[in-house]
């Protein structure tokens, strides 16, 4: 069963975040198909550092899909050829012996290169710091039942609340736009009886954050939809619109 | 409100209305303009068009027209500037994974702006500020301009119009193609349910406006 592949890499270097980076080449063989794409990079790492020379950096944590630490921009596409999975959930079975891969970091105003592959994605941090949240009142823990919620409306706001804040839509759309990131994060909340208390005042602090921190506007390309490892869908930012003009308009 | 309009949503939803305001006139046009290939006398069009010229709703939408064509071009501008500086630096390799015309919205915009200038030369500027020049006709005892010879004459004589204006309805079709159902997703008129559905309502609407255009120039140059 177990097939080895050889691969050429063309990976962005670069040393620091004002430095100018270049893409290198590397080669790695026997790749075993059945490992996965950060594997790889781990045993490309290795041999970089058994040969005396640095490592090249990457975001990970989980490395099951969880997390939304991994980035990673391969071939063209972020996280990679498969679809709805993250860079971490990437088998090397998608590639062909002897095929060449681009690996370039997230490409964003608001996201700046750190090192090599790694962009600083604290704008996210940011936005959810301005409206992403909900206020409880202390005390014991509420009762379970107390707040009827339909199951249409649950549903959704549980297909928002999967976003995992990778930042895939951003690195995908032609305008670095982070709609469909605040869409669902503004969604998730809008939905539910527990996110109406601050419902006015989150799409419009959250809109705010975006637009200060770069990201550009959506231009409803959908790229987003595709590329997002959670299958977000665009229909949260007809949401967040809504939800952004009401509280606008009504003042 | 200030902040509202400079907001990216606030950009966006008045390039929404704009464009939702356009597509009516569009429909309008398109009516109007259908005129000409169901009457080979030229009386119907004739009607309609001096219905236009003299009707005083029309007279005060003539300018609310030119405003909205300003502002949904402006503000395109300015959207399409602040989008690109978003990403400063490309990516070397990069698949697209959404349709050309979503991303060429400006692209077919201008092209659609030159196509104007040139439709707005051809017959609105004549039939505006030369018409000393046109045939006048008698309909029912009203005398009028003769608005049908002006239109059918151009696509009579020259076939390079002829497809220069069949290169625009398809033009203003893929424009329209993403714009429709993207001006409702930007007012905030969606869900997952009614995405699809403008998503085909767009695409039908666009077709009909293409197909409708484009047949006109097309049945002179085939009939006469
Ligand atoms: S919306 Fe999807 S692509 Fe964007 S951050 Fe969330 S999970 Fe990642
Ligand atoms: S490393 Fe956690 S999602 Fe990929």
């Amino acid at each position: 069963m177990d097939k080895t592949i050889n691969l050429t890499l063309k990976i962005w270097r670069q040393n620091g975040p004002k430095e100018k980076g270049r893409f290198e080449t590397y080669q790695v063989s026997d790749i075993s198909t059945d490992s996965s794409f950060l594997e790889m990079m781990d045993i490309l790492n290795e041999q970089l550092v058994n040969e005396n020379k640095e490592p090249i950096a990457f975001d990970h944590d989980c490395r099951e899909g969880i997390c939304g630490m991994c980035s990673l921009f391969i071939n063209g596409r972020p996280h990679g050829p498969d679809e709805e999975i993250t860079t971490c959930q990437l088998h090397m079975r998608k590639f062909k012996d002897g095929e060449t891969i681009t690996i370039e970091p997230w490409r964003a105003a608001a996201f700046p290169i750190i090192k090599d592959l790694i962009v600083d994605r604290q704008a996210f941090d940011k936005i959810i710091a301005s409206g992403g949240y909900v206020s409880v009142n202390t005390g014991g823990v509420p009762d379970a039942n107390a707040i009827p919620i339909a199951k249409p409306a649950a549903d959704e706001a549980m297909d928002a609340a999967s976003c995992i804040g990778c930042g895939a839509c951003v690195a995908a759309c032609k305008n670095s736009s982070a709609m469909l990131f605040v869409s669902a994060k503004v969604s998730q909340l809008a939905l539910l009886p527990q996110g109406k208390v601050e419902a006015k005042r989150r799409a419009k602090a959250m809109v705010a954050t975006m637009d200060e921190l770069g990201f550009g506007g959506c231009t409803n390309t959908g790229a987003c939809e595709v590329e997002c490892p959670k299958s977000i869908s665009i229909a949260h930012i007809s949401r967040l619109n809504r939800e952004f003009l009401r509280s606008r308009l009504s003042e | 409100m200030s902040n509202f309009l400079t907001s990216s949503i606030g950009k966006k939803f008045i390039m929404s209305i704009s464009g939702l305001f356009l597509m009516m006139f569009i429909v309008v046009h398109l009516g109007i303009n259908l005129l000409l290939i169901f009457d080979d006398s030229g009386e119907l069009f004739n009607l309609g068009a001096n219905f236009m010229a003299t009707n005083p709703a029309i007279r005060i939408m003539e300018p609310l027209l030119a405003l909205g064509f300003i502002v949904h071009i402006l503000w395109s501008l300015i959207v399409s500037f602040q989008n690109m500086k978003a990403r400063p630096t490309g990516y070397n390799q990069s698949k697209n994974s959404s349709n050309w015309a979503s991303r060429n919205m400006l692209v077919l915009g201008c092209l659609i702006f030159v196509f104007l200038v040139m439709h707005i030369y051809n017959f609105f500027y004549i039939i505006k500020f030369e018409y000393q020049n046109l045939l006048e006709v008698d309909i029912d005892g009203e005398i009028m301009h003769d608005s049908y010879s002006l239109v059918a004459g151009l696509f009579k004589t020259s076939v390079t119009y002829c497809i220069l204006y069949v290169v625009g309805a398809i033009l203003l079709g893929l424009h329209l193609g993403h714009g429709f159902w993207s001006s409702f997703q930007t007012i905030g008129f969606a869900n997952k349910l009614w995405l699809k559905r403008l998503q085909v309502i767009g695409q039908i609407y666009a077709i009909v406006v293409t197909v409708g255009f484009a047949i006109i120039p097309l049945y002179f140059l085939i009939k006469f």
